[in-house]
């Protein structure tokens, strides 16, 4: 295995070739955690959902609320990839495929969150066989496979041309696997061509799919007939706040990636600043739906609604409400808005503050509706046990080992772009601006 | 088709659990301890539910027994991803159990809560499993179950009729065992359709009101409410 110091972009094939301690050491300790979650599954698939907190009226709770949780921080990935590719936004060059992995990886977990949840994880697979399709969870089924599907293609297109890099640059059993991969990419001009129509198509497709996700997550809530869940805008509402904590984790990633595989020169403060911004904007955007909400449940006042609606103001879920508050709006609002405190620190600690109010958001549409239900006599707590706390953390130390395995396989900035960024697009892009400009001719069309 | 149903008159109902008791019988519910059900873990087909009203010394204690309402629409089926609950061509609101997931979006949609889930194995002390009624299927852990209207007494009142080559009676004939146990009377028991029957007559009573009746899920549980007897 040869590692080519003086080539351009070493670096980024350096976590591939070389591995530290450190990330053994990380990889143990994760590897530790999700087999502790393990350990807690097997007891609550022996002795059933009994060792959780759930009861009667409160049949969900952690699992549900991490399920929309995870399935909204997929659309980080390849929705965020998407739209900046489409826009031609040259600064995504060294962040897509970050954010793409995230959407792979993390709808698993989205996706495993329901399995926990099931009486009958034995049965999983009939909603296949016997499903139903007027069920929003059969909804449920078919946008999130077809995403993981589409997110997954979205993925591996581009990922090609940086295999076959990979391919010629190793040799033994990882050749062969690289070389399986690569499908035969050896970067002719037409390669090229079919490549970017690929992945133009995909981004396109993508778009509408992970949209239609979380709209449809939104739904398994406000098809019934709860009160607070039953709302016209919980669709774009929870898509809004997927894209949210999404962006949120892609900034936490990218720092990650950027101080442990030493990428200064790749993830640069501009990259921070640019979706420091689109987080803003979409802090604002939270903000209107849920005042939006909220308002209109208050003025309507009508009393089963307002149970939950005080329940969750000054009841016994105001601190998961006004701690959604601060770190969902106050926090986020105050870094982000001006340019003195968007930077590298101040975005990650707003995209932190961003991801735990996302939770506590998800939280909170999820449990004060069941705790306070329409019959008067059937006010439930709700107290989530060992057994839940575990998986939350099992889910997300595996969430992170795959992740840093993943960068161990395939560079987790794409060279092949970041070449083309260097190579191609800046005549390009000075072609395109002269198009904008009166007067002159068309550039790009 | 009769489309069964049950009125239940709260001025005659004195909350002494009658109900509550023969349904568990009847219908093999496993036994929960106190800090379970205080939890909210047991399960019950039919509740008394009580309702403290006034302040001392001018109080008043309401019950309400409270089961599966066998909705017309019912918003629990809607949603079940798998069809294990399902309305039956009778009207009756069932639940297969071989077939439930144990997602529990059932339960969540129901506005009533009369859906139960098996948090655990069901659990008998051995005296009690020699007694467990034969025509009703033991539910595992793990998956939801609700009132049936005793559906196989049902069953079995329509195997009678089919013997005896005659139609099945539309009241009397089939009785669920809360229905039949109650000592006060206060539950009746029947077709709605047939206009000869006790139920549909007091269903049609200027006391009969339906629970949370402005979700517009059509119950065929209809309760009478107390007037009557405080009037009088």
């Amino acid at each position: 295995m040869q590692v080519r110091t003086n080539e351009k972009d070493a670096v980024l094939f350096e976590p591939i070739l070389k591995t530290g301690k450190g990330f053994y050491i990380t990889a143990l300790f994760l590897l530790a955690i999700a087999l502790w979650g393990f350990y807690a599954y097997t007891i609550q698939f022996r002795y059933g959902l009994g060792v959780t907190g759930l009861n009667r009226p409160v049949f969900w709770g952690f699992y549900i609320t991490n399920f929309v949780f995870f399935i909204g921080i997929s659309h980080a990935g390849t929705l965020i990839s998407a739209i900046l590719r489409l826009c031609r936004a040259e600064w995504r060059r060294p962040i897509t495929r970050m954010a793409e992995t995230i959407t792979v990886l993390v709808l698993f977990f989205g996706a495993g969150n329901v399995i926990l949840d099931l009486g009958r994880p034995d049965r999983a697979l009939y909603v296949l066989q016997y499903g139903r399709i007027q069920s929003p969870l059969i909804w449920d089924v078919i946008s999130i496979s077809t995403y993981l599907t589409a997110s997954t293609i979205y993925l591996y297109v581009p990922l090609i041309p940086d295999i076959a890099l990979l391919r010629d640059r190793v040799t033994g059993w990882r050749k062969r696997f690289y070389g399986f991969l690569s499908l035969g990419w050896t970067g002719t001009e037409k390669q090229h061509r079919r490549l970017e129509i690929a992945i133009s198509v995909l981004a396109i497709i993508v778009i509408p799919i992970a949209i239609s996700v979380h709209t449809v997550v939104s739904w398994v809530f406000a098809m019934t007939i709860q009160p607070m869940w039953h709302s016209t805008i919980f669709g774009p509402y929870f898509v809004v706040g997927a894209i949210y904590s999404g962006i949120g984790a892609l900034l936490i990633i990218m720092a990650i990636v950027r101080k442990v595989y030493r990428l200064e020169d790749y993830i640069k403060p501009i990259h921070f600043n640019y979706l420091g911004m689109l987080l803003f904007v979409m802090t604002l955007l939270w903000f209107y739906f849920t005042f939006a909400e909220y308002l209109t449940t208050f003025y309507g006042g009508e009393p089963t609604e307002m149970a939950v609606f005080w329940a969750k103001i000054n009841g016994e879920y105001r601190i998961f409400f006004w701690g959604m508050v601060l770190t969902d709006l106050i926090i986020p609002f105050a870094i982000l808005c001006n340019r003195w405190t968007r930077t590298i620190t101040g975005t990650v600690i707003a995209s932190i503050s961003v991801t735990i109010g996302m939770w506590l958001e998800r939280f909170t549409i999820v449990v004060p509706t069941l705790v306070n239900t329409r019959l008067p006599w059937h006010q439930g707590v709700y107290v989530p046990t060992w057994i839940e706390w575990s998986l939350l953390a099992a889910f997300f130390a595996t969430f992170i080992l795959l992740y840093m395995i993943f960068t161990k396989l395939f560079p987790i900035v794409s060279i092949w772009e970041i070449r083309e960024g260097r190579e191609r697009s800046i005549d390009e892009t000075v072609e395109r601006i002269k198009g904008y400009l009166p007067g002159e001719r068309a550039g790009v069309k | 088709m009769p489309r069964w149903g049950m009125t239940i008159d709260l001025d005659k109902c004195t909350g002494c659990q009658a109900c509550v008791v023969a349904c568990k019988q009847e219908n093999n519910i496993p036994f929960s301890t106190p800090e379970e059900a205080e939890y909210g873990r047991e399960i019950s087909w039919i509740k008394v539910m009580t309702i403290a009203e006034g302040e001392y010394p001018d109080t008043k204690l309401r019950f309400m027994p409270m089961l599966c309402q066998h909705c017309d629409h019912p918003p629990s089926t809607k949603v079940c991803p798998t069809g294990a609950t399902y309305k039956n061509p009778e009207g009756l609101v069932a639940q297969i159990y071989p077939r439930c997931i144990g997602c529990r979006y059932c339960a969540n949609a129901c506005p009533y809560q009369v859906k139960y889930f098996n948090w655990y194995e069901p659990k008998w002390p051995e005296e009690i499993k020699e007694s467990l009624n034969p025509d009703v299927s033991i539910r595992p852990k793990g998956v939801v179950e609700k009132c049936t209207f005793c559906h196989h007494r049902l069953q079995k009142a329509r195997e009678q009729a089919v013997v005896e080559k005659r139609e099945l009676k539309s009241e009397g004939e089939y009785v669920p065992a809360c229905v039949q146990s109650c000592p006060a009377e206060a539950m009746s028991f029947g077709d709605l359709d047939d206009s000869k029957t006790e139920v549909a007559r007091l269903s049609k009573s200027t006391r009969a009101f339906k629970a949370l009746e402005d979700l517009g899920t059509e119950p065929k549980v209809i309760y009478l409410k107390e007037g009557e007897w405080r009037a009088g």
